[in-house]
């Protein structure tokens, strides 16, 4: 088929659009068994994507269930729904299309099994779930094409996984399903292609126009920007100029408190009273969906935001980005930027705010990346196996399997194309037993191999129990926050567990713009009181924090080694230059560590640039490098470029602490009682079926959660170290919240080109590491020397000094 | 072994880094609250499933606190089975693992709240004991004298140069010591309880278990 059917192109001409060359090039590569369209926002993506499909149901010889498209968000389901049922009702075609989400009612999702439309909008969940019925091979019979909307931000996490997986399973009902990516622009395309397309098949990719460069600069500002902390409220009457000079702006930043703080501070400044809102991940549901509705009937000249805007939906005439704090990864600016102004072929504008004075030589390091068309990105590493133990639970609950015959459809999947057999295997005889350490318990018994070779659930009513634990993403331990009132107040949001934890009655936080007053706790709800008048404690909610990419801090680091800096506002070449004349700049190719003593305790800060999950790593290494060689480590903090470490003794040699063997030797019993191992444990053992979500009803505490998590992962690594699960939290966090990899890297480009400076005090790069938060305590032979002290002096104190 | 050594009516007594009360003079060991087949119970009581591998710690620790002393007397101060089903639900590995603890050595198994009544296993059940100046009890009574108990699982929090520790810990006053719990997954009751702050009164004192024991008034 190379025609665009009269009727479909009419109505095209009668809008008085043109079909774009790449919606075109879609359409003639429509038999292709994969494709990969990369565009930007505001290109006719979508339109690209369902062409082919309006194309073929337009003749109504169809029946039953054409096209599945996915999408990472609800709400881009539902509102992809709206936009084509205009183009569907005015042409006039047959086309019967739904949606089917988490928020679908149970009645629609029952008739939608037996009766399936042709066009069914969905996301990665629901359509695993829907794979996990026995009657999927009849609702999936005839489907045509996939569409996976957004593919660059699924293939960025498990959720990407567990769609290949499930289009694998499709696949294998339908061996003609032709599959579509849609994509934002990605520094690597030809990854994303083997991660869409059946291995081996090969995929098509087509390049939309890119359209004209954005127009991004440095916001400019009266004020100088503070040494730490992530708030920008010196630029609040800065931004409020710029909303007043564009039709709607789009606030973006990195986490959700960071955001509600903003917000807060952008509400007292407001005397003009500009309606502007707030959006994030932890509101409430209504809220959020209040501001989206707002939002697209251009109601807002502003909103606040993080990531949750970062895909999907068409709002409207935003004309201007601002973003607040460094950007992290170039390639996560470009696309935020391509959030302004959805028109095709006009430039976004975008303006960054750096949050404070380091983030200012990462803004204009990000800038001059996305000028230079430098995208990074991480290699994708190959599919978790967590995901593989919960598609074999998936294919169980569908009915009796081969073995063979799962492993071949598996690695059908581009992500598990490299899969062994024997890890395969692994992972069924967890799924069937549990593994060796836990094989007494009955409830860990789930798969039993029949006579005829065959696998089945060993009991049918676990099925539901898996369903009901489906799903890659994590839900933080999160508690409702509401309105104190009578009966149940208003829901305004959500915080972490920890932060209501820390909470006592008569604090004051901040959720959703307001302040509101910590009443008490009530069936996990934290009932909370409105007030106005009080500064608020901060939410500590975290969002995400994400690491500093491997190219934007390469960059930095050729930015440090230039004599002067012109690109650089004057207040932060004088900090690096003063940095120069009383220490050193950190270099590329060797690794400056600094010493000094500061407030009765000895300092150590190692300018690694790694990322700050890495750093953290280097930190919790380091320490407990320095406590087996009696340095008495007391604590450390790390950010994205350096960790800063104290302690009771001063290192004159910091390197046999450096030696990579060692390092990796330590990482080996470190990895065992650390925290960040136990959550990713828990992620893993969640996903993998280990553990069970809070079921309906009888939610548990988070933390009881965690306890029983941690005691199981402590008792495995323990007593059977090796188990499937020990091993997919290991291979997790050498990438993700260890990135030892990162490490590694550095140490490997460093040598042993190590520069241990000694000073008399705080030097000037380091003083900002003393404001940084999450501070992490080290808990060993200081701590005794600690303890012994502080018993002298209260013993002396009370006059029992002989005792 | 860091043990710390302090007089309490008028005995030489040591607290061991790990909870334990060593009595040199009469070869005597005493824990308290072992808690053993607590992970069987909260999975009887359809809790979380945790692996039954805590009562093998607890007696792994008693073992090697047994090595060190060559104790020839064991008192275990009650609670040493999380409740009376779990005493008999104990895998025979760990019964094996506590005879083999026995032998050759005399063994007092005081009763406590959640283990009353007797138990298949070797050894004398009591309700208390008495040796030389001291009384073996699971709850501290009123008036005490040269008396020894656990129960409460006391623990001690100190804020030092800006940091909190917390430690369970030995809270002793002239005529009473209470011991800290021995088990794996125990809990803890902080010192400055009301309860607790009643019961040791204004002079006390409390050891910090841990590498190295230390002794410090009781925070209250």
């Amino acid at each position: 088929m190379t025609q665009i059917p009269a009727r479909i192109a009419a109505w095209f001409s009668t809008k008085g659009w043109s079909i774009h060359p790449h919606q075109q090039e879609m359409f003639d590569r429509a038999c292709s068994p994969a494709t990969l369209l990369i565009a930007p926002t505001g290109g006719g993506k979508t339109m690209a994507g369902f062409l082919p499909s309006l194309a073929e149901l337009a003749d109504a010889g169809h029946n039953g269930l054409h096209t599945i498209y996915v999408s990472p968000l609800k709400a881009l389901a539902a509102d992809i729904k709206r936009n084509l049922r205009t183009p569907v009702d005015e042409i006039g075609l047959p086309v019967r299309i739904e949606d089917r989400t988490g928020d679908t009612s149970a009645t629609q999702k029952k008739r939608q099994r037996a009766d399936p439309p042709h066009i069914l909008l969905t996301t990665p969940e629901s359509l695993a779930l829907l794979t996990s019925y026995e009657d999927a091979p009849r609702m999936f019979e005839g489907v045509q094409r996939i569409i996976v909307d957004e593919i660059h931000a699924l293939a960025e996490s498990k959720r990407g996984d567990q769609l290949m997986l499930a289009l694998a399973r499709l696949q294998h009902l339908n061996p003609d399903l032709r599959r579509v990516g849609l994509s934002a622009t990605v520094e690597d395309p030809a990854a994303v292609a083997r991660f869409l397309t059946r291995h081996p098949d090969p995929c098509q990719i087509v390049q939309a126009d890119p359209g004209p460069d954005p127009d991004i600069r440095m916001l400019e500002t009266s004020q100088m920007p503070p040494w730490s902390g992530g708030g920008a409220a010196y630029a609040i009457p800065t931004v409020l100029e710029q909303i007043k000079h564009h039709k709607t702006t789009l606030i973006f930043h990195n986490t959700r408190a960071q955001a509600e703080i903003f917000f807060h501070n952008l509400w007292l400044a407001n005397d003009d009273g500009l309606p502007i809102g707030i959006h994030h991940g932890s509101l409430d549901r209504q809220q959020r969906e209040r501001v989206e509705a707002a939002m697209v009937r251009g109601d807002l000249r502003a909103i606040v935001c993080t990531g949750s805007l970062d895909l999907g939906i068409d709002w409207g005439d935003v004309d201007l980005v601002i973003q607040i704090g460094a950007p992290k990864n170039v390639k996560r600016l470009v696309q935020r930027i391509g959030r302004a102004n959805h028109r095709y072929n006009a430039p976004s504008k975008a303006l960054l705010v750096p949050a404070n004075r380091f983030e200012v030589v990462e803004c204009v390091a990000a800038l001059e990346a996305a000028k230079a068309h430098e995208l990074d990105g991480e290699p994708r590493g190959r599919g978790p196996r967590d995901v593989l133990c919960q598609h074999i639970l998936i294919a169980a609950c569908a009915g009796p399997f081969n073995a063979d015959d799962l492993y071949a459809e598996m690695t059908s999947a581009g992500p598990y194309a490299q899969l062994k057999r024997a890890e395969f295997d692994a992972c069924l005889n967890f799924c069937a037993t549990g593994g060796y350490a836990l094989q007494a318990y009955d409830r860990w018994q789930r798969l039993q191999q029949r006579t005829d070779g065959q696998w089945q659930l060993r009991d049918p009513r676990a099925a539901s129990r898996i369903r009901m634990n489906l799903g890659t993403i994590q839900d933080t331990d999160t508690l409702k926050v509401r309105l104190k009132r009578n009966r149940g107040g208003k829901p305004l949001g959500e915080v972490e567990e920890a932060f209501a934890a820390s909470l006592t009655p008569g604090d004051t936080f901040l959720i959703g713009g307001q302040i509101v007053r910590y009443e008490g706790l009530r069936e996990m709800v934290v009932e909370v009181s409105r007030r106005a008048d009080r500064k608020p404690k901060i939410a500590t909610f975290s969002g995400t924090k994400f690491a500093t990419s491997t190219q934007l801090s390469d960059r930095i680091l050729r930015m440090f080694a230039q004599t002067d800096w012109p690109q650089l506002p004057p207040h932060t070449a004088e900090w690096l230059d003063l940095q120069r004349q009383m220490s050193r700049l950190p270099q590329r190719d060797r690794l400056l560590i600094e010493s000094f003593p500061s407030d009765g305790r000895e300092h150590l800060c190692v300018y690694g640039f790694a990322g700050r999950n890495a750093q953290q790593t280097l930190g919790l290494l380091l320490t407990k490098r320095m406590e087996e060689t009696g340095l008495a480590p007391l604590g450390f903090v790390a950010t994205d470029y350096a960790t800063l470490i104290w302690g009771l003794d001063a290192v004159t040699d910091p390197r046999p602490l450096l030696q990579p063997d060692a390092l990796r030797d330590g990482l080996d019993t470190w990895l065992a009682g650390n925290a960040v191992m136990k959550r990713t444990f828990r992620a893993s053992a969640t996903i993998a079926g280990l553990i069970e979500r809070n079921m309906a009803g009888q939610r548990k505490s988070g933390r009881q959660a965690t306890f029983s998590s941690d005691i199981l992962y402590d008792t495995l690594l323990k007593y059977d170290p090796d188990h499937l699960l020990m091993q997919i939290t290991r291979e997790e966090a050498m990438r993700g919240l260890v990135d030892f990899g990162r490490i590694e890297t550095m140490l490997a480009r460093i040598g042993d080109r190590i520069d241990l400076v000694r000073l008399e005090r705080v030097s000037p790069l380091s003083a900002p590491l003393f404001l940084e938060v999450g501070k992490v305590p080290v808990k060993g032979s200081a701590e005794e020397r600690l303890l012994a002290e502080e018993s002298a002096r209260l013993l002396q104190e009370a006059g029992l000094e002989q005792l | 072994m860091n043990e710390l050594e302090f007089p309490f009516a008028g005995q030489c007594l040591c607290a061991l880094p790990s909870g334990a009360l060593w009595w040199p003079d009469e070869n005597l060991l005493c824990v308290s609250d072992l808690h053993l087949g607590k992970s069987e119970r909260v999975a009887r009581r359809g809790g979380p499933s945790l692996p039954p591998y805590d009562s093998r710690e607890t007696l792994d620790r008693l073992k090697d606190d047994l090595a060190h002393t060559n104790a020839k007397t064991v008192v275990c101060l009650g609670d040493s089975f999380d409740d009376l089903e779990a005493a008999r639900a104990l895998p025979k590995s760990e019964m094996l693992r506590i005879a083999t603890l026995q032998s050759g050595r005399q063994w007092i198994w005081i009763e406590g709240n959640h283990d009353p009544g007797p138990i298949e296993l070797g050894g004398t059940h009591l309700f208390e004991w008495h040796r030389g100046p001291l009384v073996f009890r699971h709850i501290a009574q009123d008036p005490a004298r040269g008396e020894v108990s656990g129960h409460y699982h006391p623990k001690v929090r100190v804020r030092v140069k800006g940091r909190h520790i917390s430690r369970p810990a030995f809270l002793l006053n002239d005529h009473r010591l209470i011991l800290p719990a021995y088990g794996t997954f125990t809990g803890g009751l902080r010192s400055t309880d009301n309860v607790l702050s009643a019961l040791m009164g204004s002079q006390a004192m409390a050891i910090l278990t841990g590498p190295h024991p230390h002794l410090m008034p009781m925070p209250r």
